[in-house]
Parts: C-alpha cells; sequence; structure tokens
C-alpha cells in the first residue's frame, strides 16, 4: 500500500483508475468502429468479387457498358450490367420527379407557413412514413398500386417503372422533407426578418431570400433522397418486373442493380463467376452511394461554414 | 407651383400590387399545403386498405398459430419469434457499440480530420444500400468467420446496418445536455468519464432509449440483409413456442415470410399476405409511436 497522498482531494485506488482507463478505451475503439466497419464492408464485397476483377477474360468496359446480361447462359455468358444500371437510373429519376418537388414543397409548408401545432403532427406523420419497412412498401406496390397503374394507363402489367418510381417517391419523400426542413431552419431569422420588414409576404420570402440561402442544404436533401432511392431494395424487387433490359416507356418493366442482386444472389452458386459478378455489381452500387452521400455531406458543411 | 404635391397616404393603402402579391401568397400557402397532405393521405389510405383486406385473417390465433398447408393457411408465429430473436440479437451487439460511438464522438473527440472521417464514416454507413449490407454479411459473417448462414450472421449484420440509428440519436441526446452541466461536474474534480456516467448519460437516458428503440423499428422491418445471412422460407416450430431457435439455426422473420408469401407461395388464402403486412407495420409504427411518446414526454419534463 503507498501512503495516501498528501492532496486534500482522495485518491481513487487503482482498480478504479484502471477500469476508467478500460472504458475510455472501450469508448475510443466504439468510435473508430464506424470507419472500420465501412473500410470492412468495401474489403469483404470486394474480396468475393476479386477473382472474377483479376481474372484474364474479365473485361470493366464491357461490365459497365454492355446491356447483355445472360449470367446462365450455357453457351456464351455475359454479364454486362448497364440495362440494370439504366433501370436504377429510370426508376430513381422518375422518383425523384415526384418526390422533390413534393418534399421541398412540403418541407417549406412545414418550416414556413404552418403553426406549431399542426408542424408537431406533421413531423410525428412523416417519421411513421419513413418507419413503414420497405418490404411492405413492396406488398403494397405488388397488390394496390400496381391495380391502380393498371386502371389508369391500361398497361399489360402492373409492375413496371411507373410503378417504381411511385412507390419509391413515397418512400424518399420523408428523408427530403426532414432534411429539407432542416436546412430551412438553418437559415437565420434576421434574414427573414429582414425580408418582412421591407413589405415582403411569405412567399416572398420563400423564393427570394430562404430557397437561394438554403440551396446547399436542400441539394443535400435531394441527394439523400437520390441515395436512398438508388439504394432501395426490396420495394423495387417487389414493384418494377423483372425484365433486364433498357426501358422505352414508363410502362415497361424493368430490373435494378439492386433487385437484381436480390433476385440472383439465391440462385448463383457459392465461388462462380455469376456470384463474383453479383458481389461486383455491389461494389459498384457501394461506390455509386458513397459518392452520392459525400456530396451531400460536402453540400451540407457548406451552410454550416457560412451559417 | 402648378400642382399640389400628392398626398401621403396617412394609412395602409391596398394597391393592385399589395393585392397580387397577397394573392399569389395565397395560392403558395394552399399549394404547399396540398404538398404536406399528400404524405398524409398516402399514409392513411394505406393503413386503411391493408387493414380492410387483413381484417378476415386478423385473430389472436393468427399471431400464434405455425404455417399450414405449404404456407398457404395457418398463422405466423415461427416468423414472428424469429423476428424477435434477430432484434434482439442485433440491438445487444449494437446498442453498447453505438452509444458509446456517440459518447466518443460528442465527449471526447476533437474536431479535426478524424472526426471529419468517422462522422463521413457513420453518413455513409447509413447511406449503404441494404443489399451491400446483405453481401458485406454474407463475405464477413457467413463465410470468412464461418458462423454460417445463421440468426448470429443475420443479427450482425443488422447490428452493423442499424448501428447509425442509435449513433445519432444518441448523439442529439448527448448534444442537448447543457455544456455548463459538465463544467460544474469537471469543477469539482471530476474525470471526464465520472462527469459522463454520472451527469451526462442520466441526463440524457431518456434520448439514448429513443435511439434504441428506433433501432429495434428499423431491424425489424430489414428484409435484404437478413435474407442471405440467416432468414428461411420455412421452418418447423411449435404452435406458441417461445424458444425454437438456436443461435447457429437459420430461421423465418416476419419482414421475409411477407416477401414469401407476397411473391413465392401460390395460392396462399388471400388474407394472409395482408395480415402479415398489417402485424409486421402494426408492430413497427407501435414501436416508432412508443419512441415518439417518449420524446414528446421528454420534452414537457425538461428542466433546463
Amino acid at each position: 500500500m503507498t501512503a495516501p497522498a498528501p492532496s486534500p482531494r482522495p485518491q481513487r485506488s487503482r482498480l478504479e483508475r484502471l477500469a476508467e482507463a478500460l472504458l475510455e478505451g472501450l469508448i475510443r475503439l466504439s468510435g473508430v468502429s464506424a470507419i472500420v466497419f465501412v473500410l470492412a464492408i468495401f474489403f469483404f464485397v470486394f474480396r468475393e468479387a476479386a477473382p472474377v476483377v483479376f481474372s484474364r477474360n474479365f473485361d470493366l468496359w464491357k461490365f459497365l457498358f454492355s446491356i447483355e446480361w445472360y449470367p446462365t447462359s450455357a453457351s456464351n455468358v455475359r454479364y454486362g450490367t448497364f440495362a440494370l444500371t439504366v433501370g436504377s437510373f429510370a426508376v430513381t429519376a422518375l422518383a425523384m420527379a415526384i418526390a422533390v418537388p413534393f418534399g421541398l414543397g412540403a418541407a417549406i409548408y412545414l418550416s414556413e407557413f404552418c403553426g406549431r401545432r399542426l408542424r408537431e403532427t406533421l413531423k410525428i406523420v412523416i417519421e411513421l412514413l419513413s418507419a413503414i419497412p420497405s418490404v411492405v412498401w413492396g406488398f403494397i406496390a405488388l397488390t394496390v398500386t400496381s391495380k391502380l397503374v393498371v386502371d389508369a394507363t391500361g398497361a399489360a402489367v402492373g409492375v413496371n417503372v411507373l410503378n417504381g418510381g411511385v412507390v419509391l417517391a413515397l418512400m424518399s419523400v420523408p428523408i427530403i422533407v426532414s432534411i429539407g426542413e432542416d436546412a430551412l431552419k438553418a437559415v437565420p431569422d434576421s434574414y427573414r426578418e429582414a425580408a418582412l420588414a421591407l413589405g415582403a409576404t411569405r412567399w416572398q420570402v420563400v423564393y427570394r431570400v430562404l430557397l437561394p440561402a438554403a440551396r446547399n442544404g436542400l441539394l443535400a436533401a435531394v441527394l439523400l433522397g437520390v441515395g436512398r432511392a438508388v439504394g432501395e431494395t426490396m420495394a423495387v424487387l417487389m414493384a418494377t418486373g423483372h425484365a433486364v433490359h433498357i426501358p422505352g416507356s414508363l410502362l415497361d418493366s424493368v430490373r435494378t442493380l439492386t433487385a437484381n442482386i436480390a433476385a440472383e444472389l439465391g440462385e448463383a452458386p457459392v465461388g462462380s463467376d455469376h456470384y463474383r459478378v453479383l458481389f461486383l455489381t455491389g461494389v459498384l452500387l457501394f461506390c455509386i452511394t458513397f459518392a452520392v452521400n459525400i456530396i451531400a455531406d460536402l453540400a451540407i458543411r457548406g451552410v454550416r461554414r457560412r451559417g | 407651383m402648378s400642382a399640389a404635391p400628392p398626398a401621403v397616404p396617412t394609412r395602409f393603402v391596398r394597391t393592385a400590387h399589395v393585392a397580387r402579391k397577397e394573392r399569389a401568397e395565397g395560392v403558395a400557402r394552399f399549394l404547399f399545403f396540398l404538398m404536406a397532405a399528400a404524405m398524409v393521405v398516402p399514409l392513411c389510405a394505406i393503413l386503411g386498405y391493408l387493414l380492410w383486406k387483413a381484417a378476415p385473417a386478423l385473430h389472436l390465433g393468427f399471431l400464434l398459430d405455425v404455417p399450414k398447408k405449404g404456407m398457404t393457411e395457418g398463422g405466423i408465429w415461427p416468423a414472428f419469434v424469429g423476428t424477435l430473436y434477430l432484434v434482439g440479437m442485433s440491438l445487444a451487439v449494437s446498442a453498447p457499440v453505438g452509444v458509446l460511438a456517440a459518447v466518443y464522438l460528442n465527449e471526447y473527440s476533437r474536431d479535426n480530420a478524424f472526426t471529419r472521417a468517422i462522422n463521413l464514416a457513420v453518413i455513409n454507413l447509413a447511406g449503404v444500400p441494404s443489399i451491400v449490407h446483405a453481401l458485406f454479411g454474407l463475405g464477413a459473417f457467413v463465410y470468412a468467420a464461418k458462423f454460417g448462414y445463421s440468426i448470429l450472421s443475420a443479427s450482425l449484420t443488422l447490428a452493423i446496418m442499424t448501428l447509425p440509428v442509435i449513433i445519432a440519436s444518441t448523439r442529439e441526446a448527448l448534444a442537448s445536455v447543457p455544456h455548463s452541466f459538465r463544467e460544474a461536474c469537471w469543477n469539482v474534480g471530476a474525470s471526464r468519464w465520472q462527469t459522463i456516467q454520472a451527469v451526462v448519460l442520466p441526463n440524457s437516458i431518456s434520448g439514448i432509449l429513443t435511439g434504441l428503440i428506433l433501432q429495434v423499428s428499423r431491424a425489424a422491418g430489414e428484409t435484404a440483409p437478413i435474407m442471405f445471412t440467416g432468414a428461411v422460407f420455412y421452418k418447423a416450430v411449435q404452435r406458441g413456442d417461445l424458444f425454437p431457435y438456436r443461435l447457429d439455426e437459420q430461421c423465418m422473420a416476419l419482414s421475409m415470410h411477407l416477401y414469401t408469401v407476397a411473391t413465392q407461395v401460390p395460392n396462399v388464402q388471400e388474407a394472409i399476405p395482408y395480415a402479415t403486412a398489417v402485424v409486421l407495420l402494426g408492430s413497427v409504427l407501435l414501436v416508432n409511436a412508443t419512441a415518439v411518446t417518449l420524446r414528446v414526454w421528454l420534452r414537457g419534463r425538461k428542466r433546463w
């Protein structure tokens, strides 16, 4: 035993200090875990794809830009993902064409036009809307909206680009609204007061002052919506049909990158080229969403620096 | 002087210009209201439609019964319990890691490049598509770690996927504790961890709980990540059995079961997929509503 320290403050036991050091180590470790996990995701997904990437007859250009996806052909197996990429792009673009105006409009209404009570209620609705699992959305797409699509357009099948786009729009509206509202809230009140003092109506304040001032944050909201839509799997798997081709119209069935993995991974023999190419598609998706998220983050950070 | 100076109006005059801008204001307000309403209407319509179609199958027996006759009849008990297993396991893993990571980000980290990298990683972890998480789980847990297709693999995949939910909400809860609380504690000689333990965590515990609840709701609904790591179409289980699975076994799950009965099984009784959807959606929304209530109650109670 050491002699008690002369300081007036009672010294803590060695065990206590050791436990604290241990805990702080654990805290630091957990802090780093997010980085570790992101790297691990890339590493393990790429590791399964690597043998096919480094094999001699693999052609990255064909993988990215050929529309011929015949993974199970007996004579001539071809892995071109371009039709899938276009499918993802088509569904996402349609979803954004619907969700962006509605999402930003709702964000503006929430942040500038409605009273406190209504805002709180609507925010809860948005939260519940965003909590609906994607497989439930897929089920709704399969049973409800696909019938509506057939009734409205006379299409032969209801599971197509339009159906997928509508459901994805419903799914990505909540994230656009909540991030968009944050962006508008981040504009200092002095901006609004200055405009109101000049006699502007609220609508004038919105489109002359707030929209330009919150531009970056709103862009981030849209980008996060895009990220959500591109990465969505179960809903598009059930909503868009299963035709691997470049869609000619809104009423064509398509397949997206995500849905393709989900549909074929179960059938691809482990370790086969097909299986590895599906992992490579995963790497492609990872890179796309990574880029979208980083751009969104830069946009948000731009807002903070100026605010 | 030929003309008298124009009379200065003593009160506000509603000129044509003002009328125009007020009309624009009214139109804009109405349009934005419609856009906001456009979110509420589908939610109610969808809930109503699902409930209406599910009504014939919705009774307690449906929950407790097992699927029969090639899943075309019967209930959802094995799937329901499987979801409980997966969610419980994933919560057990992601809760400590997520809360501690948030403590690190809010209490320890400095504003430097490393912290920005962590933030970016959290954002990206939340943004990675669920199917990529599935590929990761398959490559890392099922094959590399040799856990096989099991509850363990599936729930670890879910845990990593839902980590950002916990980190984000815990951070918010910690950040809402005023800095003066910490300073007061440091001033009486407490160390950083003692301050966190005695002051910061107790004052943010409800916010942290909200985050954990949201994690549960998120994990319960996910399908893609468990589809290839541990969830199966069918597994024989006794009616009402609470402990049917071992951790190294595969299990059924509610979300996966909905996908199965909706797309893979022919001739299912019509109400069954709807009822499955209602049970899944109902559980998720119930859990979420708990989180919302907790937060509202907490805000009303806050003393600073």
